[in-house]
């Protein structure tokens, strides 16, 4: 199963999100991560390829980010993993939830969850 | 050790002492246009990189670099970590066969070229970028068409950095934080191309103190050919 792995710059939104988008995803894996390590904001590289290997079962990592760095500190995370793992360019939130709901379908593929994440930039709430 | 493992190290470690003493002043810059945060998350991971290279069994140039980035990767976070950091880590199996003339210019190519994916960033965005290419570009030049030793190449890229650090002062940012302020940002020296530069001149020390000097100074030591104030050939 497409694990995922949501970054931000906070470890409590991080969680946050992982949270509201479990409660969608059923047995999809959502690994949150965040925060500059030493109690501040920020993203740290190794940590969030931690994330991957966590989430990863074998079937490729869609990750989801947030603001700034942590698209760079993703990058060089998906460098250094063995996992096959992808950023999706979406919201994080509504991205995250997307991802989560189409990873469980038996046929997901790293490709259609990171599509459907990316799909979540068009939803209008009003 | 290798002299040049030897030199690497002490590098970094030079590197570490002269972040630590600008520290305040590398906030100061950052506060003015940023978070604040530069002065201290640089003085950090370069202190955390001159204890892991130190702690190095075999320390040849790439793996002194390498473990450098690694660290500073780690510890720097936001988004000088990835930039200074993981730079450094790819730009250093350049090194993997010592420090010559030809793979210190393929180093620095390398970094600036990761740099810039990294960031997309470019000459004029009030960045890091604007020491780092006219630096990287004066010291290929000075190499491959001046004949320069690396030593006097750098020492012309050193001076090519700080022209750039200059020019980051009355721009407008168009990248990272301070790019939101717009038009506020015109008046401050950007923190990233001064850590920059900071870097460059520590290198540029350690390594005439590791070369030994010449018998004779070559003709050309002092070519004007470098046209100054010329950043960017792409």
């Amino acid at each position: 199963m497409v694990g995922l792995v949501v970054v931000s710059h906070s470890q409590t939104a991080a969680d946050g999100i992982a949270e509201v988008a479990g409660e969608m995803g059923g047995e999809t894996r959502i690994e949150p991560v965040g925060g500059d390590g030493q109690g501040g904001f920020g993203t740290v590289a190794g940590d969030i390829e931690a994330a991957i290997h966590d989430a990863d079962d074998g079937d490729g990592v869609v990750v989801l980010v947030d603001l700034g760095s942590a698209v760079m500190n993703a990058e060089i995370a998906i460098e250094m993993s063995d996992a096959e793992a992808v950023i999706a360019d979406a919201p994080v939130l509504e991205g995250t939830v997307n991802a989560a709901v189409t990873a469980t379908g038996s046929k997901a593929t790293v490709e259609s969850v990171r599509e459907q994440a990316e799909a979540a930039r068009g939803v209008e709430k009003l | 050790m290798s002299d040049e493992g030897a030199a690497a190290v002490a590098a970094v470690g030079a590197v570490a002492e002269r972040i630590e003493a600008e520290r305040s002043h590398l906030t100061d810059l950052d506060s003015a246009i940023g978070d604040a945060d530069h002065g201290g998350n640089m003085a950090r991971g370069w202190a955390a990189a001159a204890e892991a290279v130190e702690d190095l069994e075999d320390p040849e140039p790439a793996a002194v670099v390498k473990t450098a980035g690694k660290t500073l990767l780690s510890e720097v976070g936001g988004a000088s970590g990835p930039l200074f950091g993981g730079s450094l880590v790819f730009a250093s199996t350049e090194l993997e066969e010592g420090i010559t003339a030809e793979t210190a210019v393929a180093f620095a190519e390398t970094y600036l070229e990761k740099v810039q994916d990294r960031g997309d960033a470019r000459v004029g965005d009030k960045t890091m970028i604007d020491a780092l290419v006219p630096a990287v570009h004066t010291f290929k030049k000075s190499v491959e068409v001046d004949d320069m030793t690396p030593v006097e190449a750098l020492a012309k890229a050193v001076a090519a950095a700080e022209r750039g650090v200059d020019f980051t002062v009355p721009i407008r940012a168009s990248k990272g934080r301070a790019s939101y302020l717009g038009w506020r940002s015109v008046g401050h020296q950007d923190p990233g191309a001064t850590s920059t530069l900071y870097i460059m001149e520590e290198l540029l020390d350690v390594a005439t103190d590791n070369v030994d000097a010449p018998d004779e100074l070559p003709d050309h030591a002092e070519s004007p050919t470098i046209p100054d104030g010329e950043v960017t050939e792409d």
